[in-house]
């Protein structure tokens, strides 16, 4: 099936992974990191500038995807630019047949390795989506009509571990009400928060119309949770998970416990449709968390094989 | 006159209250009184991911996040009438840029702050009340 048949029916748990950032080189280098995922996941967020760092940018490696077969969901940020720019990224990359699209606010330039850049934010994340699912019905901001549109698939994302709680159950309304099909949510570690956020949303129909996506991050060590916790904004880590790990005599495989029991507490929360997962691993922690929590392209590969 | 004379009253008034931008097309009253072109990346819908725990900004640690702000004002501040609470979590449109350092009271009372783009669909509907 594809992403957008998942979104839509939601008739197993979605999985998705974002790429891995990509600075210069050759196709090949994509054509590597697709090989490792793409029996894994149903499709692969592109990111576009991620944490404020130039790379390659998101509608050349979207496109190079869509070249090899990838259902991919190329990421538009509202950091780096204005409103002509974005609606130029979409259409142009939707004529190469990428036509899913998750819209975010994006990181401020000062979390970035150029924090004297010059930061845009012409849109921000809602109206974003709003002008994507514009584009879909065939016309730019201006009014002015695009010529033979394609259908997109218009997502965004939501924090629910940053405050303010309630008016950020109202935000991911507006997004759906602006045109998301789909929200992706951050990494975040305390699972209390997930569930106030998830029932927010169920309350107010957010979930009903839209396949919400927990993230999950692999990661190896206690090292990497106190950095996610020092320079990551919006995320907070509690002591005592990063105490969790950094006492286990396997700190590797701990951590990978904890991704696992999150990600399984999240799957289990009424409204969540599926998983995005991060993986600053690079191992085969991605292919044993599908397998274990039996979710994704492999769901579908058990299920055929027991009938 | 009035065209030059008022930006520099409304700029004289507002800007010691509300540190205000002059953006043209003022949503003050829909935003708890907060101005949302004080947060750093001007965001007109709520607040990014990157709030911080203790509801401070991920840009400038030492202020209170804009948005966080706006919400607590909206929900509390005495005198709102009950449209303007609800208004916060209504979808703003993207910035007119071209009314930057105009008066918004003219713009308010010629109905130019409320001009969109043809093709600005903004949301299907508002939303205050349940979907369930």
């Amino acid at each position: 099936m594809t992403f957008r048949e998942l979104v839509a029916q939601r008739t197993r748990p979605i999985v998705t992974a974002e790429f891995p950032s990509i600075a210069g080189g050759t196709l090949e280098k994509v054509k590597q990191e697709w090989d490792r995922l793409s029996s894994l996941v149903d499709a692969v967020n592109v990111t576009d500038n991620p944490a404020a760092h130039a790379y390659s940018s998101n509608v050349s490696v979207a496109i190079a995807l869509q070249n090899l077969g990838a259902d991919v969901i190329m990421q538009v940020v509202c950091r780096d630019k204005n409103r002509l720019a974005v609606q130029a990224d979409i259409v142009g990359a939707s004529m190469h047949g990428v036509s899913t699209i998750c819209a975010l606010t994006g990181d401020d330039v000062t979390a970035g390795d150029e924090p004297e850049a010059r930061r845009v934010f012409d849109l921000d994340g809602p109206q974003l989506i709003s002008v994507a699912t514009g584009l879909s019905q065939g016309q730019f901001l201006s009014g002015r009509k695009v010529s033979d549109p394609k259908e997109l698939l218009v997502g965004g994302v939501e924090n629910p571990f940053a405050p303010p709680m309630q008016a950020r159950i109202k935000r991911a309304r507006m997004k759906v009400d602006a045109g998301a099909k789909f929200l992706q949510l951050q990494i975040g570690y305390q699972p209390e928060l997930l569930e106030e956020f998830m029932a927010g949303i169920v309350a107010n129909g957010t979930a009903k119309d839209a396949a919400i996506m927990p993230t999950v991050i692999l990661t190896k060590a206690a090292r990497a949770l106190n950095f996610i916790n020092d320079k990551v904004a919006g995320i907070h880590v509690p002591q005592i998970v990063i105490d969790r790990v950094a006492n286990a005599e396997d700190q590797s495989e701990e951590s990978y416990q904890l991704v696992r029991e999150s990600a399984a507490h999240a799957l289990s929360l009424p409204g969540v449709a599926g998983i995005h997962i991060t993986d600053f691993r690079h191992d085969d922690a991605v292919a044993r968390l599908v397998s274990d929590l039996q979710i994704g392209p492999f769901h579908q590969s058990l299920t055929k094989g027991i009938a | 006159m009035a065209g030059k004379l008022l930006p520099f009253v409304e700029h004289a008034i507002k800007k010691p209250i509300w540190d205000c931008q002059m953006c043209g097309q003022c949503v003050l009253h829909s935003t708890g009184m907060t101005c949302p072109m004080t947060c750093p990346k001007t965001l007109r819908n709520g607040p990014c991911g990157g709030v911080r725990e203790n509801g401070n900004c991920e840009v400038i640690p030492e202020m209170q996040c804009v948005w966080v702000k706006a919400n607590k004002r909206a929900a509390t501040m005495l005198g709102l009438p009950k449209s303007w609470r609800e208004e916060i979590s209504h979808m703003r449109p993207p910035v007119n840029n071209a009314l930057n350092g105009e008066s918004s009271w003219i713009n308010l009372a010629n109905g130019k702050d409320r001009e969109t783009p043809a093709g600005w669909i903004g949301v299907s509907h508002h939303s205050d009340e349940d979907h369930s």
